[in-house]
């Protein structure tokens, strides 16, 4: 212990007479430990916004989407022919009891007219289920009830950037939209979501009821059916059960025997969240590996200068080894110098790489996540470097001959 | 009296290429405690390569080495290092003090390596330079220093670890005539306290201070003599 803190004065010593040497060694480290952290920051905040966005989507969802018929030999893809009903999604909701919410969709896009004003979005038929699947809470009016949909009501929820577009500042509820030249009565107005993970606006929709859609709006070509069935699980745990249920009943329904290809398609939410998160972990591993090639390149630039300071020290170490320093002693010094070196510049570039997170999610907009565990980890990985890029030059001066180091001039 | 130091038959031959340099021929020599002996000779007589072996800086190729009775010749160099540490105390030509380091840390560098805490390595420290007459220079850097000043702190360094011997390596060699005389004055009243001192130098004036010259030539010792009256340096600027 006293060995170490010797060495940690002397140290201390050495640099200090060759500060800006001292310096320029460290920037290799510092820029190397500052990119790391940044780097690892802006790509843990990128993945983090990616499973934030797919978590806005609705938890514990199942997609159920419709397709791949076979008639005449010719098969279609999924989502390619309408083969799911308002009536599938009813049993569903009767039947299945791992299932908490379903809620059937038609979507297409529609020019939306109010006074003077025109907007063209996404309308979406559905039934009052929707924005609990969403979890979408409303800021005005109410949501649709049941009479609204078996009803066929013209009512509607309209997103933000649909009541920024046609209303700008006015209260759009109570008012009277037409959408296809259809009046529409607003009866709430839902929150801002934001952007979805593929970047799209998911505030700029207009939900109706599900039966009106097919009615009035997109009806004609399949009447009666419906785009796709959002189903929500009980809970997550209850998620695997609630797929397998969903598929009996579906099977049972459409008449699919054993060995036959569904009509439809089951997909798994969690999943494809997971795969997302899984590219955005490994794009930010890449990022860090990146960063940590500058950290080696910083960690030669430190074996170089410990290489010339062992030589320009040749003198010191043949007096210090003459006065009874034993070949530990010497490697300890030098080690504990690169260590030093090393260490400092980690802390200096962890400031800096946390800084300079901040001004890129400042200035670009991205935000970052900086995580304890990866200053932990520079920290560490900085010291590693100086013990490993330092150890050749100590070893150097370890095995240095007495009579020789104390004749070099 | 005690012998301090024991060679016998010491050869030790470098390899330089192919060719062999004998550079010790087999010499032997006894050290008393307390002799003040110089060690005299041209330069490729062997008397540095004998300085060497002595000081345990370097291992003879053949022959034993005794100090204070221990067979050192075969020691490894950790331990050759714990024995220069604590039974030799080293002054050379050039002070070989570290550069922007004070008088007093320079001191305290033997007792760093013994492994001493900080409190005894400062008294010791400032005891030594006290022998010297350093005592109110402790805190000025090396490069402060005269030359004169200078060897006085490597001799301080050299005594802190109470060595069984000094080795001095042409002490004086780089010193003017009237430092000259101080620094032999120094190494003449240490002398007087009992400590031995081996000393390398080639000039007959200074071997005159001590109270043995052994002469080296070729390899070899080719004479070995008391010296009956050995000059007295007027002591300058040194307390006791």
């Amino acid at each position: 212990m006293m060995q170490l803190l010797m060495s940690l004065r002397i140290a201390i010593r050495a640099l200090r007479v060759n500060k800006m040497r001292a310096l320029l060694t460290m920037l290799g480290i510092i820029i190397g430990i500052a990119a790391v952290i940044a780097m690892v920051a802006i790509g843990s905040g990128a993945s983090k916004v990616i499973s934030d966005q797919i978590a806005s989507m609705g938890s514990n969802l199942l997609l159920i989407l419709p397709g791949s018929t076979t008639s005449g030999g010719l098969r279609s893809g999924f989502g390619g022919t309408p083969t799911l009903t308002y009536d599938d999604a009813k049993a569903i909701k009767a039947e299945c009891p791992a299932v908490s919410d379903v809620a059937p969709t038609v979507r297409g896009t529609a020019q939306v007219v109010y006074g003077n004003q025109n907007w063209s979005t996404i309308v979406m038929g559905s039934t009052p289920d929707i924005l609990a699947i969403r979890e979408w809470p409303l800021v005005s009016g109410r949501n649709f009830i049941n009479s609204d949909i078996d009803g066929a009501t013209k009512t509607c929820l309209i997103g933000q950037t649909v009541a920024e577009n046609l209303f700008g500042d006015a209260d759009p509820l109570g008012k009277i939209i037409r959408i296809k030249k259809v009046p529409f009565t607003i009866i709430g107005v839902l929150e801002a979501k934001g952007r979805s993970a593929q970047g799209s606006d998911q505030d700029d929709i207009i939900f109706v009821p599900l039966i009106t859609a097919q009615r009035k709006l997109f009806g004609s070509q399949f009447p009666g059916m419906v785009g796709a069935i959002l189903v929500k699980a009980e809970s997550s745990d209850a998620l695997p059960r609630a797929e397998e249920e969903v598929n009996v009943l579906l099977n049972q329904r459409h008449r699919i025997g054993p060995n036959k290809d569904p009509d439809f398609s089951v997909r798994n939410l969690a999943e494809i969240m997971a795969v997302s998160e899984q590219s955005a972990k490994v794009m930010s591993m890449l990022l860090g590996a990146v960063a940590s090639i500058s950290l080696v390149v910083g960690g030669i630039g430190i074996m170089n200068i410990m290489l010339v300071s062992v030589t320009e020290r040749t003198r010191e170490i043949g007096i210090r080894m003459a006065i009874g320093a034993k070949e530990g002693d010497i490697l300890l010094q030098f080690l504990t110098e690169a260590v030093l070196l090393t260490t400092m510049g980690g802390l200096v570039g962890i400031i800096l790489g946390i800084g300079s997170a901040f001004i890129v999610s400042a200035i670009i907009g991205w935000p970052t996540l900086i995580s304890f565990q990866v200053i932990i980890i520079s920290v560490a990985f900085s010291a590693a470097v100086g013990v490993f890029f330092g150890f050749y030059p100590a070893r150097k001066a370890a095995s240095l001959n007495p009579i020789e180091a104390l004749r070099y001039e | 009296m005690n012998e301090v130091v024991r060679l016998e038959s010491i050869t030790k031959v470098y390899t330089m290429g192919d060719q062999q340099v004998e550079a010790l021929k087999g010499i032997s020599l006894t050290v008393r405690q307390g002799e003040f002996v110089a060690i005299m000779g041209a330069s490729g007589s062997g008397k540095s390569t004998c300085m060497n072996i002595l000081g345990c800086l370097d291992r003879a190729t053949s022959g034993t080495y005794h100090l204070e009775g221990v067979n050192v010749s075969d020691m490894s160099q950790n331990q050759l290092a714990s024995i220069r540490n604590n039974r030799i105390g080293f002054v050379f030509q050039g002070f070989n003090l570290l550069a922007r380091t004070t008088a007093l840390e320079n001191v305290e560098l033997p007792l760093i390596y013994a492994h001493k805490d900080t409190v005894e390595r400062h008294e010791r420290a400032q005891a030594a330079l006290a022998k010297v007459g350093l005592a109110g220079r402790a805190d000025h850097y090396s490069n402060q220093l005269s030359g004169g000043q200078q060897q006085r702190v490597a001799i301080a360094r050299a005594l802190v670890n109470e060595p069984a011997i000094i080795m001095a390596d042409e002490p004086t060699g780089n010193l003017d005539s009237k430092t000259t005389i101080e620094i032999m004055g120094i190494f003449q009243q240490l002398n007087r306290q009992g400590i031995t001192i081996i000393m390398i130098t080639h000039e007959p004036d200074v071997a005159a201070y001590t109270g043995r010259n052994v002469v080296f030539r070729d390899g070899g010792i080719i004479s070995d003599t008391l010296v009956e009256r050995p000059v007295v340096a007027e002591i300058a600027g040194v307390t006791a």
